[in-house]
């Protein structure tokens, strides 16, 4: 009896904690949407198969307990059943496959219209590249980071000479444009993660990976590093900031080009923009060689 | 013994018997020994103890979390010396090795109605070399720069570099070193466990009389075969790139404003040899825990298991899809995405036999007799956990579903509740079951059923809510969850919840491990077969088994191992080395 009665109330208590507890995703501010529906058909489907099969053992637990001059029934196989029970699952899980698939083709498949903009990882900080004005980001070699150069510009490109760089400081993005994040580290695996944005994906050195989205609302967002990246890897925190598009273009113009930042006359270039609200990774190093000689 | 004709069905023996190697001192019967009961009981202390230590890493961290900044001496290095021993420990040195090394040494042959395992010397130099895997591995404790903190996926290039703990010092050195050493060990016994089930059945012991349990460790052996080659070489090149400086995993890179000496490696070619074990690994984890509760089940409810051929196809057909799925892990590494389509496919259709087995064990309840012994209340709470931690698999392998959740909170509550708490129950239940055999006594009753209820709701109530932590953002690894804007109050005081809750059920496996003691005098006596059980272990003329498991002659097997409430019978269980018909007797050759 205890048991069955403990067994109904774990797929009670289940589904009570499901809809009343306030921990739940943050409000979404990009286009994907989708798979937060995905996500709540996943619910949906998982949530009724775990109640049913629960509340059935609760109730086999209760009816076919043991009791004096019981015996077992005797049916080892149940071919029709078994079938039943195949096809069930199967359609089941081709109801979920298949939504998933499908929203999975959109987020691989980046809108031609996309902006392309360069993320680059390192312990433990975020940094930018935006195109200048001619679209196009120059090429880019870890051999080539240098403390002048800490993205790794290849200088010889002529595409990347005019590129917008933000190094270790907040990006910006105009609300209700595609973007293509071009993510990219110089060291170790880094993971570029907006909760809000709901979308994510690993940096890692030697290539170039990407997702992309479009920022649904205005305001200001943490980035998470969600990649172990060794001792920094919690305090790698970053900060996007979705703007209007007057907004955005007023901060685009207090930014530094490649070219301007590796002129000869700007000696201590790094010295970032204002409003500067990122950890730096030098901050995080230091803060770590307190913690570890306490 | 018994005359046996052609008529039987029971084929006459092949070769005749050959002589055991019979210890001649203290040192050869208990220490050296090479009677598979021995080394199965060598493994399963070996592979506690060491579990101990991660329960205790588990602690600490929790400390963490749950009253960040509390406690000075969990620095950030020390969280993830922590985190990465805990996982790996948990994995490789306890799981792994009790379910095979523990359970398969002792059952396999009893059950299979063998003397011993084919090859007992290399049965007994497996056991030393996991021994020795493990004395490294806690060897690293204790060496210049603490253990490795790279996380148990060890993942590269960071595993190798000073940023993280271990990486420039020795800890990610003897961790390799211990990986290799343990595979080496496993290696000697896996081939035994495969070369026993093939070549060492008893006359009539057919492949489809096999009880459920040897079915799941025998393709959970074969599996790790198959895929620890896989981890053995990742190990050894990342161990060339630690020590000789070459380039297997490692690509240009620029550490700290210097330029590192390596160039052109692929840091995810490590996350697919890794995944292509990891991925079976789960299975070689799960496979013989739903081999053994399909026995608890079937035993204490008294009824076959229901749908015999189709859990042993399903055993099968999930070990080889399992080899098809390993990049699942790895959706948001960066790889080509258009290989999510494939992996999100197969992963799926993983589920449909995995469906199948819990179908199947809650169908073998319908209608049973059902006696509500702690094996069965702890296979009772496995189905439970089973099915709640693989219906979040579903969210996790459905390609565009994992992209948010994956390397959240989410993932930690998944997978613990999937291969940490499920099979561990399972464990816990069969320890339950197979104790009075191994030792002749009964555990307490009524220890058992407070370690059974604090264990099953408590592990239930720390990982259930984790899942919303990870839906809510929070990422997993973080050694500090301070200055996050996406974590309210009271995502905090949850935290810190699930710390208590993990406290107190450490302390019920205390009270576990005293009852593990304390029965082996105290408890009650046993007899040899207490569960009334129809597999061939119960039917030894010693408890526990002599050495050579039966008596002068070997058992001969006539039946399936599910004959229970057998129609006409006049018991309600009819052992597999009982002759004769009643009723509609099973064949399932």
């Amino acid at each position: 009896m205890a048991v069955a009665l403990v067994l109904v109330l774990v797929v009670v208590g289940s589904v009570l904690f499901h809809l009343l507890s306030p921990w739940w995703w943050t409000p979404i501010a990009s286009n994907w949407s989708y798979i937060d529906n995905t996500i709540i058909i996943t619910f949906w489907i998982t949530g009724v198969v775990f109640a049913a099969v629960v509340l059935f053992m609760a109730y086999c637990v209760f009816r076919f307990r043991h009791r004096e001059g019981n015996r077992a029934a005797y049916e080892p196989e149940n071919k029709r059943l078994e079938s039943w029970l195949t096809i069930v699952t199967a359609v089941g899980v081709t109801a979920l496959l298949v939504p998933g698939l499908f929203v999975w083709s959109r987020f691989v498949n980046v809108p031609s219209d996309a902006t392309d903009v360069e993320v680059v990882g390192q312990q433990w900080q975020w940094s930018f590249r935006l195109p200048g004005k001619d679209g196009k980001l120059g090429t880019s070699d870890t051999r080539d980071v240098t403390a002048d150069n800490p993205l790794g510009v290849i200088a010889s490109d002529p595409n990347g000479q005019d590129d917008v760089v933000v190094e270790a400081a907040d990006l910006h993005l105009p609300v209700g444009k595609p973007v293509k994040m071009l993510l990219r580290s110089i060291d170790v695996l880094h993971d570029f993660y907006v909760p809000e944005f709901r979308a994510k994906m690993d940096m890692i050195p030697g290539s170039v990976t990407y997702f992309w989205f479009t920022p649904t609302k205005t305001g200001t967002f943490q980035v998470l590093c969600a990649e172990l990246c060794g001792q920094g890897h919690p305090l790698m925190h970053g900060v996007v900031m979705v703007d209007t598009q007057q907004d955005y273009l007023a901060w685009l113009g207090q930014q530094q080009t490649f070219a301007q930042l590796s002129a000869p006359q700007q000696t201590g270039s790094a010295d970032q923009a204002p409003g500067n609200t990122a950890a730096s990774g030098l901050k995080i190093a230091a803060k770590l060689e307190t913690v570890g000689s306490r | 013994m018994v005359d046996i004709t052609p008529a039987d069905g029971i084929p006459p023996a092949e070769v005749a018997e050959v002589e055991l190697y019979h210890p001649h001192s203290w040192w050869t019967k208990y220490v050296f020994s090479q009677d598979a009961k021995v080394i199965a009981i060598q493994y399963s202390a070996t592979a506690t103890g060491i579990g101990l230590v991660a329960l205790v890493l588990s602690w600490l961290m929790r400390l963490q979390l749950g009253f960040p900044g509390t406690f000075d001496f969990i620095t950030p290095e020390a969280y993830y010396q922590f985190i990465t021993m805990h996982g790996m420990i948990m994995v490789i040195y306890l799981l792994t090795a009790l379910f095979l090394g523990g359970f398969g040494n002792y059952l396999i042959p009893l059950m299979v109605g063998a003397r011993d395992m084919v090859f007992p010397y290399v049965n007994m130099l497996s056991y030393w070399i996991y021994l020795l895997a493990v004395l490294v591995l806690v060897s690293s404790f204790f060496a210049p720069g603490g253990p490795t903190g790279a996380g148990w996926t060890l993942y590269p290039p960071q595993a190798i570099m000073s940023g993280t703990p271990g990486g420039q010092d020795w800890g990610i050195i003897l961790m390799l070193s211990s990986l290799i050493l343990f595979i080496i060990g496993f290696t000697m016994g896996g081939l035994n466990y495969v070369v026993t089930v093939l070549q060492g059945r008893t006359r009539g012991m057919t492949m489809m009389r096999l009880p459920l349990t040897v079915w799941g460790i025998f393709t959970a052996t074969v599996m790790a075969l198959l895929a620890f080659p896989a981890l053995f070489v990742a190990c050894v090149m990342m161990l060339l790139d630690r020590a000789l400086g070459t380039s297997f995993f490692m690509p240009a890179i620029s550490e700290m404003g210097e330029q590192l000496q390596h160039n052109g490696g692929s840091p995810i070619l490590f996350q697919h040899l890794f995944w292509f074990f990891g991925h079976p690994e789960v299975y070689i984890v799960a496979l013989p825990a739903f081999g053994i509760v399909s026995d608890l089940i079937s035993t204490h409810a008294r009824k076959n298991i229901f749908g015999y051929r189709m859990m042993v196809w399903a055993i099968v057909g999930i070990g080889a899809l399992s080899f098809v799925v390993w990049a699942h892990h790895m959706y948001v590494s960066g790889m080509d995405p258009y290989f999510g389509f494939f992996f999100a496919t197969t992963t799926l259709i993983i589920a449909v036999p995995t469906a199948i087995k819990v179908y199947n064990w809650v169908l073998t309840l319908w209608r049973g007799d059902i006696h509500l012994t702690i094996p069965m209340l702890f296979a009772l709470a496995f189905i439970v956990t089973f099915v709640n931690g693989g219906l979040t698999g579903l969210f996790l392998g459905n390609v565009v579903v994992d992209v948010p959740l994956s390397d959240t909170m989410f993932v930690v509550a998944h997978f613990h509740m999937v291969m940490g708490v499920a099979p561990i129950l399972v464990v816990f239940g069969a320890i339950y079951h197979w104790y009075p055999k191994v030792t002749g006594r009964m555990l307490n009753e009524t220890l058992g059923r407070f370690h059974f209820w604090v264990t099953f709701l408590g592990a239930y109530l720390i990982f259930f809510p984790m899942h919303y932590l990870g839906l809510m953002g929070v990422p997993r690894r973080y050694a500090e969850l301070t200055d996050m804007t996406i974590m309210t109050e009271s995502a905090h005081h949850l935290n810190s919840f699930i710390s208590i809750m993990a406290f107190i059920v450490g302390f019920a496996q205390m009270v576990f491990l005293f009852n593990l003691i304390w029965s082996i005098r105290h408890g009650r006596e046993a007899g040899g077969n207490p569960w009334r059980a129809t597999t061939l272990e119960w039917q030894t003329p010693q408890t526990p088994p002599a050495h050579g498991n039966f008596g002068k002659d070997l058992p001969i097997v006539y039946r399936w191992a599910y004959d229970y409430s057998v129609p006409g019978a006049k018991e309600d269980f009819i052992p597999q080395n009982m002759p004769g018909s009643f009723g509609p007797s099973r064949e399932q050759a």
